[in-house]
């Protein structure tokens, strides 16, 4: 324990998780409100081409993410609009499509042996410009949340008549896709391609399974996203395991718990639910 | 309060063409409640939709006194996102406060008296998905009397509704007529229509407007229904049965 706070490497790697669970916890939330689950697992996944050019040419990763997540969404768009067939499928086609060229890229001969590190991230590699970085775009997303508050429950909750209390529900769903990407883009450095979203739905589902009302959700979410950050990283450092890995085991260990803790009511009525959805609660 | 509403020559629809409504033509003074009648898909949410501005008039014009507060089917909302029956209240106040505000005290006291208004004081705590379905029908209608708007626009408020809640929404409809303000309530419930100052019939356009009495006709009820209608004739008063072979809950 003691070793791990007084190294330099552990302690950016310890703010980082921390900053980074936080934020993604919170968001995580209103992901799961709106069903959204499915979108940050793609979007997240749907940028490895553009984390492996940046890790071919050699410019920060942060670069090659926002640019890897600004061509994955242009392309989700385009194959929804062939209504034939739907946007599910459009957005399967396009994260397999773009993650297979990832991998295509990434392991090509004459390229740095790093797809681990894009795909599972490197917490204790993480510097101090990186740290900059993901506390900047954290801190927009933990604004823009609490700014758009309001109008983000009425667009969830009810968004037949939000126009008429002056919220436009689309535009508040692209808000909230707008964000997933810039916590993701924050997020991958450390936690790689494949295990952001670990930190964005377990946390979330716990603080929905525990949390009585929406703020009460949020909180709980944000601080047990930190708090999975803070267990995974002692659990790596004392068993000698990967960072992110053990981070996100820790995420869903914690969401195990709340379930065991709070187990789910039986569902009143409606249809089925896919278990991405029942994971929220 | 005084509120008007005119609706010229009004065409509406979802655009690619598709029109969902054509050549609606009516108008409402301050304290009338107008009851919008017709079958599903007849119309009468793309005219609350055009009404709220969501769907922009392919001719003809709306005016509108001020923005309608829209008070929604309970099924619509989601029933498993935490928010209390006071919650759901305060929303009504969300338009006038800015973001950077936090509700202000009178909201605050506004929200409380609404939900004592329509009944529901001791309710204020719980879980909206867990109020009754003419409960969660009357913190909506809560919501809309913390909005303060002149024109209100129901969707079916009387549906899957107990006796406690529909008579508690029948004073609250008769108060707010009192008070000035104009009332559209879409049912397709002819019964329930009669109750109303004036009927709009709708089925893809305009079938009839004015009073329930001379409107509500056998040759407009066919007009409206079409083929779906049986009638039964008790006492000179045409009653519609209608099929109820597709849901209505979409």
């Amino acid at each position: 324990m003691s070793e791990i706070v007084r190294s330099g490497l552990l302690q950016r790697a310890l703010l980082e998780v921390v900053m980074l669970g936080a934020t993604c916890g919170a968001l995580g939330v209103w992901l799961l409100h709106v069903r959204s689950a499915y979108a940050a697992e793609s979007l997240a996944h749907a940028m490895l081409p553009g984390l492996v050019v940046a890790a071919l040419v050699g410019a920060p990763l942060l670069l090659g993410a926002a640019g890897g997540v600004l061509v994955a969404a242009v392309l989700i768009a385009l194959a929804g609009r062939d209504t034939r067939v739907g946007a599910e499928v459009a957005v399967g086609v396009t994260v397999t499509t773009a993650f297979g060229l990832g991998a295509v890229l990434a392991l090509a001969p004459d390229v740095p042996a790093r797809l681990g590190e894009l795909l599972f991230g490197d917490l204790l590699g993480t510097s101090t410009s990186d740290l900059v970085a993901a506390g900047a775009l954290g801190c927009l997303v933990a604004f823009a949340l609490a700014a758009g508050h309001r109008a983000l429950a009425v667009a969830v909750f009810d968004p037949v008549a939000a126009p008429s209390l002056g919220v436009r529900p689309e535009q508040a769903q692209l808000a909230l896709l707008a964000l997933l990407a810039v916590a993701v883009v924050a997020a991958v450095q450390g936690l790689g391609n494949l295990l952001v979203l670990a930190l964005i739905v377990a946390p979330a589902a716990a603080g929905i399974r525990l949390g009585a009302s929406l703020r009460a959700q949020i909180l709980l979410a944000a601080a047990l996203g930190a708090l999975a950050g803070v267990l995974g990283l002692v659990a790596s450092a004392e068993l000698d395991v990967a960072a992110g890995a053990a981070v996100a085991l820790a995420a869903i260990a914690l969401y195990v718990l709340a379930a065991l803790l709070r187990p789910a009511a039986p569902r009143a009525a409606g249809g089925r639910r896919s278990p991405v959805e029942a994971l929220g609660g | 309060m005084t509120a008007a509403i005119e609706v010229t020559d009004l065409s509406a629809g979802y655009g690619y063409g598709a029109v969902a409504l054509s050549d609606v033509s009516f108008s409402a003074t301050a304290g009338q409640a107008v009851a919008v009648l017709g079958p599903n898909g007849g119309g009468k949410t793309t005219l609350f939709r055009a009404l709220l501005g969501e769907l922009t008039a392919t001719t003809g014009s709306i005016h509108v006194d001020g923005r309608p507060a829209y008070v929604p089917q309970t099924e619509r909302s989601r029933l498993d996102f935490p928010v209390g029956a006071l919650g759901v209240a305060l929303m009504g106040a969300y338009p006038r406060t800015p973001w950077y505000r936090r509700i202000a005290g009178r909201d605050r006291a506004l929200a409380r008296a609404a939900l004592e208004r329509v009944g529901l004081g001791d309710r204020a705590g719980t879980r909206f998905g867990a109020l009754s379905g003419g409960q969660r029908q009357r913190v909506l209608i809560a919501r809309a009397l913390v909005q303060d708007a002149g024109v209100l626009l129901l969707d079916e408020p009387f549906a899957g509704v107990d006796r406690t809640s529909e008579e508690a929404i029948m004073r609250i409809l008769d108060e707010l007529r009192a008070e000035g303000r104009v009332l559209l309530i879409a049912t397709h419930d002819v019964e329930q229509a009669r109750r109303w100052d004036r009927v709009l019939c709708l089925a893809g356009g305009q079938v009839a407007y004015g009073a329930p009495a001379e409107t509500l006709t056998n040759a407009v009820l066919e007009g409206t229904y079409g083929e779906e209608i049986v009638m039964l004739d008790c006492g000179h008063r045409a009653v519609a049965i209608q099929h109820h072979s597709h849901s209505h809950a979409h």
